[in-house]
């Protein structure tokens, strides 16, 4: 709460609807993902209408309106990061896995999802998990990622 | 050895921390600007230095300030634009993150020439990490008297505040940037009205790319002549170039806008050549979205002269032959790549962006992407690259916002420089998939789709 | 007196006339009337903030001002574009224009159902009219439409989103005429929907504008569905005495049954003076309504071939106010 008083006041008197992008990441990080009961939390301490919060999480794609793993490994499938090999990434988390793309396993560790570039093409191929940028990504790293989430499945998410 | 103005100072360890920072000559600018110079004199500097904007368009920065309205008594505010998203793009990134009060201190020094007290750097959320050595570094400069109220005594009072996106690369798109900042969807506004006249809650607004705003810092140190005397014609300073693809030496880069494309690539100063000792195929030059140039068309332009890292060289022969410096995300290609699949790809990114306001851009972008991935499939007609043509052509400059055009052009450049390839994708589809599935393929793969 | 402000001249498509400043091109070309005003599908007067995006109101300008005289090298919306002294436009004359408005046109399709012998709009359908006048005949597009279920907005709206063109006029309605908009657009790029996101019933006051504003079928009047074609209906402006709104609407009759109710359109299509609930819902029978007399409904579509359409003996004054 402390930290919204914080976010809001960077901005002018009546202004506040501004800090929702802000807020949505803390409160994702708070609750996981966004549910309908979370959006209307946020609204009410915006003091914005409901369905404008719902307009913004639905077309921002780091929010998630449905529940995730709690390690996101998010892989940058665009152009430069294609061409070092990232399709080969996500075929190889995938069957370390054993989920598809934008799936979450079982044990509710992990989820994978394929994202649009990330900035990180020099150092391609790459993925994010929470607020990390893992780059250079071969399979042995990747091995070592899952091994280091699996047991402790804890990534500083975003807004903490 | 190549002058560097910006990234100087990147390597000296703790140069992230305000101390190290400023022993090595940092806020310097604030000091002349706000001690010696007024907001007209900064101005005319950055007008003197030829700076054009670096996050892609190029529009030079002097006369995109002097269009700033100045009503009285209504709030101005400066917006860094730092949602870098570019596919090929990470110099901004680079810098915040090397050095973050660079930054700092070009917003301070421009928001000072615009008369704007309440300045806000907007930084995709992707980059949240960054996001937090920026604040960090914000209140150290907050701390030693470089923000917030009558800073060194002059009477200019400046809050800089961080705000971030949430993945939507239209936020890039300044008046989507500023629907973003208010707390909406990242659509993009009707324009006019313009920023500069009803930006950022409909007070004048000008949004500047952070390397844009960090090159002022050198530019009221040295002085805009001493800037503009860098570089070729128009092409005046340095840039940073974010280079990717299938080269030796990946990274950011600052050049002095005088260099040769074929030096950029094959020096070891800087990309090093091609990786694993293969051809260059092609190369994208300045981002996803400019046109793809093939490798005859790299090192020399349709004239025979030599290709020159500069705003006009590059764009020499129009869109026929030429291409764009813009965001300077600089993706090579070598001769193993798949033109067709990479530009499916990179449709696939403007489809995915596309912020679903306007016609064209909302339906044109799917159905572009469609149409590539049948081709790149194996189930392409020969019809679809003319299809493609024209899709492309109703999309270019018919959208509220350049995205429409960003989605365009590197399939009509692809299709104008690689129509044979499209047309072997339909001819030889087998051969076209064991090659392209050659460049996933290994034996984890092979597992998996058994 | 209020001082006279200087009136500016623009010639569209040949056709001169003096505006005022600030007026658009659309505006501009629609007071010269015809062919020369450009077709606009989410553009509407008197809902702030819209236009813009549809696209089908594109126009070259090929002389900037009298200042300035260099051509605009992109065609511009000419909804939102103010016009400037000496400003030429082509529209209708314009090669250049009719090729991208067909390509706005295919493209507003390649989604669309086409379903047009099921839905309600059919007949009074903006993007019918479109693409009658501007359209291909087959479509280009081979791939799966996309699609979504139909959903009751309430008790008297019915929302076919897979019809939607993406206007975003029902949602500048409920912002602008209502006190809480419960719907907005989710999503984005070709994914983008009209929706509550909870499943909300739309029930305010004035939300069954939400209706007339729609250029498709994509929001229909559920006391009305499937009722008739519109074509079979006969227009009469009617008015009743009501506290909510000017009462003033067209009541669409067959025999002597009232079988929906509507704002009144201009020759453009838009409501002036917006409806009630109440007025549009809940007054079916005839005795609720003064009838004035058949209406007049100019428009260019399958609707004018309206065989119950009778000589008008005049013009209320509401029509000429358009």
């Amino acid at each position: 709460m402390k930290e919204v008083g914080r976010i809001t006041a960077q901005f002018p008197e009546g202004m506040q609807k501004s800090a929702l992008l802000r807020v949505l990441h803390l409160a994702q990080a708070e609750f996981g993902w966004l549910s309908v009961p979370v959006m209307d939390y946020v609204a009410r301490l915006l003091h914005l209408n409901p369905v404008e919060v719902y307009e913004v999480a639905t077309f921002y794609s780091m929010y998630d309106t449905k529940p995730m793993g709690k390690v996101k490994l998010e892989v940058c499938r665009t152009g430069p990061c294609m061409i070092e090999g990232a399709e080969r990434i996500v075929k190889y988390i995938e069957y370390k896995l054993g989920i598809k793309d934008s799936e979450t396993t079982a044990d509710g560790v992990f989820t994978l999802k394929t994202v649009e570039c990330l900035g990180a093409c020099g150092y391609a191929p790459m993925l994010q998990a929470g607020e990390k940028f893992h780059e250079h990504l071969t399979e042995a790293k990747v091995d070592e990622l899952i091994e280091q989430y699996k047991a402790n499945p804890v990534v500083n998410y975003m807004g903490m | 050895m190549a002058r560097k103005l910006l990234l100087e100072n990147a390597h000296i360890e703790g140069i992230h921390t305000y101390d190290v920072y400023r022993k090595n000559g940092g806020y310097r600018s604030v000091e002349k600007a706000l001690k010696s110079m007024s907001p007209e004199d900064v101005v005319e500097e950055v007008k003197k230095s030829g700076l054009r904007g670096r996050g892609g368009a190029g529009f030079p920065t002097g006369m995109k300030w002097g269009f700033i309205a100045k009503p009285e008594g209504v709030p101005r505010h400066l917006l860094c634009n730092a949602d870098e998203s570019e596919p090929g793009t990470f110099k901004d990134r680079y810098l915040m993150e090397k050095i973050p009060h660079l930054l700092i201190e070009g917003m301070i020094v421009s928001s000072f020439a615009l008369g704007a007290n309440h300045s806000y750097i907007y930084i995709r959320g992707e980059y949240m990490y960054v996001l937090r050595i920026l604040e960090t570094a914000i209140a150290e400069a907050y701390a030693n008297g470089w923000l917030g109220k009558n800073i060194m005594g002059s009477g200019f009072n400046l809050d800089l505040s961080v705000s971030p996106g949430a993945g939507a690369y239209i936020c890039g798109e300044e008046t989507a940037l500023i629907e973003s900042l208010e707390g909406k969807r990242g659509n993009p506004r009707m324009k006019p009205p313009f920023p500069a006249v009803r930006g950022l809650w409909q007070r004048p607004t000008v949004v500047n790319n952070v390397e844009t705003i960090a090159a002022v810092v050198p530019i009221v140190n040295e002085g805009g002549d001493a800037y503009a005397q860098i570089g070729i014609g128009r092409s005046t300073g340095t840039k940073l170039i974010s280079a990717g693809g299938n080269i030796n030496k990946p990274g950011v880069y600052e050049i002095e806008m005088n260099i040769t494309v074929e030096e950029f690539i094959y020096s070891d100063t800087y990309c090093g050549g091609i990786k694993n000792g293969k051809k260059l195929k092609a190369c994208v030059p300045g981002g996803s979205s400019v046109p793809i140039l093939p490798h005859y068309l790299v090192s020399k332009t349709a004239a025979g002269q030599d290709r020159l890292m500069t705003y006009e060289s590059l764009s020499d022969g129009g869109f026929a032959t030429g291409s764009m410096l813009g965001s300077g995300g600089f993706i090579v290609y070598d001769e193993d790549q798949c033109i067709v699949r990479n530009t499916w790809n990179f449709t696939r990114f403007y489809h995915h962006e596309s912020c679903g306001q306007c016609s064209p851009c909302r339906e044109g972008t799917g159905w572009m992407e469609k149409v590539l991935h049948r081709l790149e499939n194996g189930h392409g007609k020969i019809e679809d690259i003319d299809l493609l043509w024209d899709i492309q052509r109703k999309i270019e400059g018919n959208t509220i916002c350049p995205l429409g055009d960003a989605a365009a052009w590197p399939v009509a450049s692809a299709i104008r420089h690689f129509r044979e390839e499209f047309a072997w994708h339909v001819k030889e589809p087998k051969a076209c998939l064991e090659r392209n599935y050659g460049l996933v393929a290994d034996r984890t793969f092979e597992t998996v789709t058994a | 007196m209020a001082e006279q402000t200087e009136k500016i001249n623009v010639t569209i498509d040949g056709k001169t006339i003096a505006v005022n400043p600030e007026t658009t091109i659309l505006n501009a070309a629609r007071i010269i009337g015809g062919e020369v005003a450009p077709p606009a599908m989410c553009y509407y007067s008197s809902l702030e903030g819209s236009g813009g995006k549809c696209r089908t109101c594109l126009v070259e300008v090929s002389k900037g001002s009298e200042k300035d005289p260099r051509p605009m090298p992109d065609l511009v919306a000419s909804c939102c574009t103010p016009v400037m002294d000496g400003m030429e436009v082509k529209n209708k004359t314009s090669e250049r224009v009719n090729d991208a408005r067909q390509g706005v046109v295919e493209f507003l399709l390649i989604n669309h159902p086409l379903d047009c012998p099921i839905c309600d709009q059919a007949g009074e359908c903006h993007l019918q009219d479109l693409a009658f006048e501007h359209g291909l005949e087959k479509t280009r597009y081979e791939f799966k439409r996309r699609t979504f279920d139909k959903i009751d907005i309430g008790e008297y709206i019915k929302l076919h989103m897979t019809r939607c063109i993406l206007c975003y006029r029902c949602v500048y309605t409920a912002d602008q005429l209502t006190n809480k908009r419960e719907h907005g657009v989710m999503k984005r790029g070709d994914a983008a929907e009209i929706s509550t996101y909870i499943q909300n019933a739309l029930d305010n006051d004035f939300i069954g504008n939400v209706i007339d504003v729609c250029p498709v079928g994509a929001l229909t009047d559920k006391t009305f569905r499937f009722r008739s074609r519109v074509w079979y209906t006969k227009p009469m402006d009617a008015h009743r005495d009501c506290k909510k709104c000017s009462g003033r609407a067209v009541t669409w009759m067959i025999g002597d049954e009232i079988a929906r109710i509507t704002a009144r359109k201009d020759q453009f299509g838009e409501v002036k003076e917006f409806i009630c609930n109440e007025c549009r819902f809940d007054k079916k029978e005839k005795t609720d309504w003064v009838i004035e007399g058949p209406r007049h409904i100019d428009r260019h579509s399958v609707i004018s071939a309206n065989k119950y359409e009778e000589p008008i003996p005049e013009h209320t004054p509401l029509l000429n106010k358009a």
